[in-house]
């Protein structure tokens, strides 16, 4: 039995590459989210994250998943998607 | 074949004995010299297609099919047959005949034994008879004396186109196999190990190269169809087919029996409850942990006695293994990338293991969490590296129980409550204690669930000069149990002599990590 041609154990899908989006000049009127990932503490750096940015004129949302342990809902990161121009996500312990 | 240079092809040959009867005839066997230039050559396979009328498939290598050869040749006299030859197209010599030295006639008719006669009408198949019966090939051909001198039965031998050796490249050549996999060509001078190494297939060991013929081999050991999703793979979301688990449980050294259970783990393990992506992406040192239930075990030939959690069986190394594989070749889990493990376990490779239901006193940890007895299934648990737990000196199932009990307290750390499961795994030695006593599962699980709660007063952050522990809220509580409800896996495996138990400790349970999962294993 030849072993020179074997059957591809992976998926065989490759990673989309998307352009990052350009920087913004300024943050003032930008609708920031902000997505706490349900680790202990990460509120407590969400919060003086939030207050520096709405001191530099942006607009905050607040977003938080239900466990860290697993992937966002697809319903939250569509909100997120549709309300936000920015987001952060805190890893935070 | 070497051209037409005699040759010392000794054949036996059975002579023609008129008279003869069943035992006689054998008796008459006699070797002749053969030489090619005695034969008309053999044509070559007309079609793979079966024509009307009668044709037989026979080898040289099969001395039923020799000792026809006289009877293919009276059948000549009287009507025409389609001789068949699957070895040496010179056989038999005495009548003309095609050579079938694909063997894409034997593979698309199914031929399983030689000699087979087969009888043909308007294109399809009216009957066939394997071997030699007087009888049948009497009927078939209608023939009333046919074959009379010779015994009235003989079985025949096995077909080429099922020879084990020869029965996967075949089913590769003929069989639409419907796989969809892309096909990877190594240069010759690549080394196949050395190539799936720099492609990161592998988990660090080798891998045996998933070739379409060994796939296919897999493939067999399930009823599924190859593009059947099972399941979808963490991390990456990808659709999960029964060929994909296929080719990396050839991979992992599977056999196509174990293959059930490897689709079976798959779909225990890739679903919100179970949580894979939550346990890929963990600091913690835990992966799955597969404990296998069941008759099927035993006739797949799981261990569940001696060093069953560690090296030297077959189908509880693969088994794992290919669970493993599958989530980081398809599903795109590795090291470094999403998981994201501190330490890591050795048990990430594999860790699977039958449970030893027949010297249990215990109910099958199957049974226990509701499958009926009797049924194959797989139990998958979050799971780190399993600890020794010791106690040489216990012979009452109190004393057994308190230590095991504190054993089980000091998982992970023990101030830390409520929020991880465990797997204990009771030796033949330990058990016996519980048996002799009298005690069921039911009484051994409520007996720990009550040993290990203690007063919040002992579990809260700083007492005891450990930080760590229940918020200070807790401390008031009269009662915290180390377990919630179900959290204690009571199963039974490991050798024969050893008063040592272990315990296998878990991940984050409930909704906020991964809740153990039991299956049916279907063929």
């Amino acid at each position: 039995m030849s072993e020179t041609i074997v059957l591809d154990p992976t998926s065989e899908s490759a990673p989309a590459t998307r352009t990052r989006l350009a920087r913004p000049s300024s943050l003032s009127g930008e609708t920031i989210g902000l997505l706490d990932i349900s680790k202990p503490r990460g509120d407590v750096f969400l919060d003086e994250i939030e207050r520096q940015l709405i001191e530099r004129g942006a607009i905050v949302r607040r977003y938080k998943k239900p466990t860290f342990s697993k992937p966002a809902p697809v319903d939250l990161r569509h909100e997120i998607a549709t309300q936000c121009t920015l987001v952060i996500e805190a890893l935070a312990d | 074949m070497d051209g037409n240079r005699t040759r010392r092809t000794e054949f036996i040959r059975p002579n023609r004995v008129e008279d003869g009867g069943a035992h006689q005839a054998l008796g008459h066997l006699h070797f002749v010299e053969y030489r090619e230039d005695m034969a008309t050559p053999a044509r070559e396979l007309s079609s793979t297609a079966l024509s009307d009328g009668l044709t037989v498939v026979v080898k040289r290598d099969c001395e039923t099919c020799q000792m026809v050869e006289q009877v293919i040749l009276e059948i000549t006299e009287s009507t025409s047959i389609r001789v068949i030859t699957q070895d040496d197209p010179a056989f038999p010599e005495s009548v003309d005949r095609e050579h079938d030295n694909e063997l894409a006639f034997s593979w698309h008719h199914d031929i399983e034994t030689v000699p087979t006669l087969i009888k043909v009408s308007s294109g399809s198949e009216e009957v066939r008879t394997v071997g030699w019966s007087q009888a049948e090939w009497q009927t078939i051909t209608g023939i009333d004396d046919l074959g009379a001198s010779l015994p009235v039965m003989r079985p025949g031998c096995g077909s080429m186109s099922v020879d084990p050796d020869l029965v996967d490249a075949l089913r590769a050549k003929f069989a639409g196999d419907g796989l969809a996999a892309r096909q990877v060509e190594f240069a010759q001078a690549e080394d196949p190990f050395e190539a799936m190494f720099e492609r990161g297939w592998t988990d660090g060991l080798p891998v045996v190269p998933p070739t379409r013929e060994r796939v296919l081999r897999m493939l067999e050991g399930t009823t599924r169809d190859p593009d059947e999703v099972v399941a979808i793979a963490p991390p990456d979301l990808v659709e999960l087919t029964v060929e994909k688990i296929a080719v990396n449980a050839v991979m992992a050294g599977c056999r196509p029996e174990y293959l059930p259970w490897v689709i079976a783990a798959i779909e225990a393990v890739c679903n919100d409850t179970f949580n894979m992506h939550g346990l890929l992406a963990t600091t913690m040192p835990v992966g799955p942990v597969l404990i296998c239930n069941g008759p099927g075990t035993k006739a797949i030939g799981m261990n569940s006695g001696i060093n069953v959690f560690g090296q030297g069986n077959r189908a509880n190394l693969t088994i794992g293994r290919a669970v493993q594989l599958v989530i980081r070749n398809v599903g795109g889990g590795r090291p470094g990338e999403v998981d994201r493990a501190t330490h890591g376990s050795p048990g990430k490779i594999s860790f699977c293991f039958a449970e030893d239901e027949a010297g249990s006193p215990f109910q099958p940890l199957s049974v226990q969490r509701g499958m009926p007895e009797g049924t194959d299934a797989i139990t998958v648990f979050a799971g780190e590296g399993p600890k020794c737990v010791v106690d040489q000196l216990a012979r009452t199932p109190e004393q057994l129980v308190a230590t095991l009990a504190d054993a089980l307290m000091g998982m992970h750390n023990p101030k830390l409550v409520i929020g991880f499961d465990v797997v204990l795994v009771i030796s033949p030695d330990h058990s016996r204690i519980f048996h002799e006593a009298k005690w069921s599962d039911a009484e051994v699980l409520e007996a720990l669930y009550a040993a290990t709660t203690r007063p919040g007063a002992e579990l809260a952050r700083g007492v005891g000069g450990i930080a760590e522990g229940v918020p200070a809220g807790f401390a008031d509580a009269p009662a915290l149990p180390k377990f919630r409800p179900g959290g204690i896996l009571l199963a039974h495996a490991g050798g024969g002599a050893g008063l040592f138990s272990s315990m296998i400790g878990g991940w984050v349970n409930g909704e906020m990590g991964s809740d153990p999962v039991t299956v049916a294993v279907r063929p």
